[in-house]
């Protein structure tokens, strides 16, 4: 059995499906965080996948990208965790509703 | 030159916006508690050792200086165009009535009915211009308006020279020279009116000045809400010019009612009520009278031009200008006459017994411009006029003086602690004299001349409602010029003459007053000796100034040939018993008060105590006026309308009170369920629609994620079954 490239998009498709799940049913924040991390890897699966597919090294440039915004998400991301932690003693993103109208 | 009269006015326009910028800007950096780093920097540097942490800071030396330079330098300025421009017309030409129309722009065009292309108003197309008119009426103001008001600012740089209010004090000066320029030099009645209200404004402003002390801002409010009354009578007045003329300019008003008197006049005297209502809350005429005391709470320059030489006297200004509308009504006249003749005498008893030496000065003006409506009241306009520009040498200088007094004794303004100030500040005392006999008529003084013009023409006056009046009326004008003696010597006497009744360290701190201050005092002395020299009676060709305005004031047909009838001798007797009774005023005065200590007054007032309370009261009419309106009205008014209502209500039969029952009932009805349904009706229907929409807003990431997510998801779904 040759893997094509249905294989790479529905891996692909069942990573971002559970990061988006993670990040809208998961309570905690840092599960979340991971969640988010989760979809962007199963974007850059897709985008490497047809980078091959074509032969244009155009989607692994973004991948290397994605990966780079990536570090930065994650560094800003615990911060907040962090620094959320500290003025709720929780880390519950239910109770971070303080942008309510 | 003459076509440059519209810097007469933008003079002190352009000083008020420059000094009130700058000390805007000035005075919010240098007073604000932390001023920015940089700023306090460059501050610091500047004015080193300064005392930035004191509130009450002295305007910056700079500052002050453009301040002085502006605020006087634009007045001088001013009166340079003035002076030029009536020099460029000529006094000649301006007495057999040359004038000059300056039209700067359309200001409110109405034009022509675009619809029917008809002009509206009986004499074509409506418009008012901003037009300014120099004939021999503005001219004479201009002249005495730009000069006094000089001096005037010449002498605040002495006197406001330790004020933190600096520029805030020539700002407010340069506008009141704007408004009182603009009222005295346009040519239709609703530029008047602007310039009018300018003046109120200012007055009000400079009256407040010190807007910390309860006082004055009590007397600022009160000045304005005094004269908001004459003002709705002056511009009800200014509608009906427009609704019998169809325009508002000068010009075609007067020659309109020139050319054709008897259509006009059955409507005249309510007209010139009006206006008289708007002098007489301007010139402060009885019963308005009781905001001018109360004005001396602002500093005593301001008191001197704006409530004794400029303002006040705009009232008798402006009917002194409508004289053609006015003399259409003789009981408009009779009216004017009888105000004026009764403030006259009614002011000057009060100032008789007031111990503050700026509220005497302050009485005394409204008795004075009490004298020139009187005037204005026989037909004699130009004594009137007269009567005002004489009055604004010596009355500015009297008010100067006391200000130099005041200034002396560090802010001392009552006359029982003052004495013997003659040898200390003798500048001050040799002008403040001179003034005085001016003002008390003694003769060849400027005061003799316009007021003897205004008793000779009161006394040959004749009105045909009241042959008896003219002759009580002089009797009256006689009796206030003895009593104007004896008042204005009576504070000579206090002030300068006998020994010191103030407090030892006051004694020590005694002091003529700054150049800037005195110099103004001596020009003005010197005005009110030959002020009055343009207008000499008996001597053939010596009224110069009825000459001169003969254009704006002109004769009546048979009335003017038996003004000069008048018997040399009726004139010279007439002067003679003038002159008598302001010697006995004066004599009475130096009398009771140098010799002997003040101890006849004050058995006098043992003698008749009640009325020397009523008296010294001021006859109770600020009591009067506020139990009338304050009390009566604003407050017990509304019980008293409940009491009226209860009782009406009482007396409406039973049958009538079932039916306004059940027509309430109908009312209440009708109210709860259509009007009051109605209403509820959209509000619920609004937060009931909103209600959904707020719980939207939940402020969870999540929640807001997944609408995203699912928004996504629904595109992407219509993309690809729809593609």
């Amino acid at each position: 059995m040759t893997i094509t490239i249905n294989h790479f998009l529905v891996v692909s498709f069942l990573l971002f499906s559970i990061g988006l799940l993670g990040v809208l049913v998961r309570r905690n924040f840092l599960t979340v965080l991971m969640s988010v991390e989760l979809m962007l890897n199963a974007v850059n699966l897709n985008l490497i996948a047809f980078s091959r597919r074509l032969s244009d090294l155009t989607g692994q440039v973004f991948s290397v990208f994605v990966i780079t915004i990536a570090a930065g998400e994650a560094a800003i991301g615990l911060a907040l965790t962090i620094s959320l932690f500290r003025q709720r003693r929780t880390l519950n993103v239910e109770d971070a509703s303080s942008m309510q109208g | 030159m003459r076509d440059l009269l519209w810097l007469v006015p933008a003079f002190p326009l352009a000083g008020f916006l420059v000094n009130g910028l700058v000390y805007l800007f000035s005075h919010r950096t240098s007073g604000a508690p932390h001023p920015p780093a940089d700023q306090a920097a460059a501050e610091s540097s500047e004015a080193a050792g300064h005392p930035h942490a004191h509130v009450h800071l002295e305007t910056e030396p700079k500052w002050k200086t453009l301040h002085t330079i502006v605020g006087t330098g634009s007045v001088a300025l001013s009166g340079i165009f003035a002076f030029g421009a009536i020099l460029d017309l000529g006094i000649p030409a301006l007495s057999h009535g040359a004038h000059h129309l300056l039209t700067l722009w359309r200001w409110i065009p109405l034009g022509v009915n675009q619809a029917t292309g008809q002009v509206p108003g009986p004499l074509g197309e409506w418009f008012v211009d901003m037009a300014l008119s120099l004939d021999s009426l503005s001219a004479l103001m201009i002249a005495f308006v730009t000069f006094v008001g000089f001096l005037i600012h010449v002498y605040s740089v002495g006197y406001m020279g330790h004020d933190a209010g600096y520029g805030r004090y020539f700002a407010y000066l340069n506008l009141f020279m704007f408004s009182m320029l603009t009222l005295v030099l346009a040519a239709n009645f609703l530029l008047m009116f602007v310039g009018w209200e300018g003046v109120g404004l200012c007055s009000y402003l400079l009256i407040g000045y010190d807007y910390h002390k309860k006082f004055a801002a009590d007397a600022g409010k009160k000045a304005f809400v005094v004269n908001r009354i004459g003002d709705f009578g002056f511009i009800l007045g200014i509608f009906g010019v427009f609704a019998l003329f169809g325009t508002l300019d000068f010009g075609k008003v007067f020659a309109a009612a020139a050319s054709n008197p008897a259509a006009y006049a059955p409507w005249m005297t309510l007209v010139c009520l009006c206006l008289f209502l708007g002098a007489a809350g301007k010139s402060a005429q009885v019963p308005l009278h009781v905001w001018l005391p109360d004005a001396m709470a602002g500093p005593t320059p301001v008191s001197a031009l704006i409530h004794a030489a400029t303002m006040v006297t705009a009232g008798v200004y402006m009917v002194a200008r409508c004289n053609v509308l006015f003399r259409l009504s003789p009981d408009a006249l009779l009216v004017v006459a009888i105000v004026g003749g009764f403030t006259a005498l009614f002011a000057a008893t009060i100032g008789l017994v007031q111990n503050d030496i700026k509220k005497v000065l302050a009485y005394s003006t409204v008795s004075q411009l009490g004298y020139m409506f009187l005037a204005c009241g026989v037909g004699a306009f130009v004594a009137g006029m007269f009567h005002v520009l004489t009055h604004a040498f010596f009355k500015a200088c009297l008010f100067l003086g006391s200000g130099s007094v005041i200034h002396a004794l560090g802010g001392e303004q009552d006359l029982r602690r003052m004495g013997g100030l003659a040898r200390k500040i003798p500048v001050t005392y040799a002008t403040f004299l001179t003034a005085t006999f001016a003002i008390a008529g003694v003769p060849l003084l400027a005061g003799f001349f316009s007021k003897d013009a205004i008793l000779a023409a009161v006394f040959e006056a004749h009105f045909r409602q009241a042959p008896w009046l003219p002759k009580l009326l002089w009797m009256a004008a006689l009796f206030t010029a003895g009593l104007t003696a004896f008042y204005m010597f009576r504070l000579v006497s206090l002030a300068f003459y006998g020994t010191f009744r103030g407090t030892a360290e006051q004694a020590a701190h005694v002091h003529e007053s700054p150049k800037s201050m005195t110099v103004p005092l001596i020009v003005l002395a010197f005005l009110s000796v030959v002020g009055g020299w343009i207008g000499i009676p008996i001597i053939r060709g010596g009224d110069r100034i009825g000459r001169f305005l003969s254009p704006i004031v002109p004769a009546l047909a048979g009335a003017r040939a038996e003004e000069h009838a008048a018997p040399v001798s009726l004139e010279v007797a007439l002067m003679a018993a003038s002159v008598a009774v302001a010697m006995i005023g004066l004599l009475l005065a130096y009398l009771w008060y140098a010799k002997g200590e003040g101890r006849v007054p004050a058995r006098l007032a043992e003698r008749f105590p009640a009325l020397y309370r009523v008296v010294a009261n001021k006859y109770y009419v600020d009591e009067a006026y506020d139990a009338l309106f304050v009390e009566g009205l604003a407050k017990s008014g509304g019980r008293f309308l409940w009491e009226v209502d209860a009782t009406v209500v009482d007396l409406i039969p039973n049958g009538a009170a079932a039916a306004t029952r059940g027509a309430a009932w109908l009312s209440h009805f009708f109210d709860k369920y259509f009007v009051d349904g109605a209403v509820n009706g959209v509000a619920d229907s609004l937060q009931g629609g909103f209600r959904l929409l707020r719980r939207a807003q939940t402020g969870r990431v999540q929640n807001y994620a997944l609408v995203m997510g699912a928004g996504l998801f629904c595109i992407v779904a219509v993309y690809l079954i729809f593609r």
